[in-house]
């Protein structure tokens, strides 16, 4: 019965991964980065996605505070901020994310502020979704391997 | 400014000491990770700026790799100063982007650039930069 536990926890992350790749929340990037965690580097995924997190929400704050004044929207600063949120994201496997950064980038050129701001909002909630999903799957890991280390405890063998 | 060696003490270590450059703190942490993993020698910086600045006080990198979107300085005007630098012309520059433009790819190239990678960056990229630019 214990030894279980991890392969429910391995069905539930793979269930997971499943449907955030089905629904274009993450793309083959996501895949490339869990390759790189390795023995020496065990902890490296949540490590770079922390990273990202912190990153990321700057990043949405100071995009808000941009786009605060009409008459004062400063759109190559948007730019910026869009162009380094798009390519962290790239780069983790955040799909969605990436691609709503690209039409807001298209917003920002035009300097369609009501774009912007509509954009910024459906970005706000990709992210927080993102987010959200990915925090569920490190529990399951942290879970899997809690049961992976219960199924090979040398007392229970 | 980060730096590190990657590989065990005690080891034979390639000498190879590489600067990476990029403003996003996610693409330093992959870069960094994928080159010492090859036992290099890796520094990170966050801009072109500090790049000239550390270029300034270490006289051992062997090679310089750029991300090309950078505020303030981008990767390609950091390529063109140091080609354009006595002291620093040498040191091969390869720059990364997380878009495919040709026209981009092919300035680069054309104002020196050893290679132009599209991140993110892959073991195989490294692999390739070790044995063809850092021979």
């Amino acid at each position: 019965m214990l030894g279980m536990g991890a392969g429910r926890w391995e069905d539930d992350m793979s269930r997971l991964l499943a449907l955030l790749f089905h629904q274009g929340v993450l793309d083959e990037h996501f895949m490339q980065l869990q390759q790189l965690q390795d023995d020496s580097s065990p902890n490296f995924v949540s490590e770079v996605i922390s990273i990202y997190f912190r990153e990321s929400e700057r990043l949405l704050r100071n995009i808000r505070t941009l786009l605060a004044d009409r008459e004062c929207t400063d759109y190559r600063k948007i730019g910026v901020c869009l162009n380094h949120l798009m390519g962290s994201s790239s780069s983790i496997g955040a799909n969605l994310v990436r691609n709503v950064c690209v039409a807001f980038r298209a917003a920002s050129e035009h300097c369609n502020w009501a774009g912007c701001l509509r954009l910024l909002a459906v970005l706000e909630h990709e992210y927080c979704y993102l987010k959200n999903r990915l925090h569920e799957l490190f529990q399951i890991e942290q879970q899997r391997v809690l049961a992976d280390r219960v199924r090979y405890h040398p007392v229970l063998q | 400014m980060s730096s590190e060696q990657g590989g065990a003490a005690g080891e034979l270590q390639c000498e190879s000491h590489v600067l990476a450059v990029d403003d996003s703190s996610v693409d330093r942490a992959l870069v960094a990770h994928l080159l010492r993993s090859s036992k290099l020698r890796v520094t990170t910086v966050d801009s072109g700026r500090r790049a000239l600045d550390l270029l300034g006080m270490e006289k051992n990198v062997s090679m310089i790799i750029t991300d090309y979107w950078m505020p303030e300085m981008t990767g390609l005007e950091l390529l063109k100063k140091i080609k354009g630098s006595s002291e620093l012309k040498g040191i091969p520059v390869v720059i990364m982007s997380s878009e495919n433009v040709p026209n981009r790819i092919r300035t680069c190239l054309d104002e020196g650039a050893e290679d132009f990678l599209l991140k993110p960056l892959q073991p195989s990229d490294v692999s390739r930069l070790c044995s063809r630019v850092l021979r």
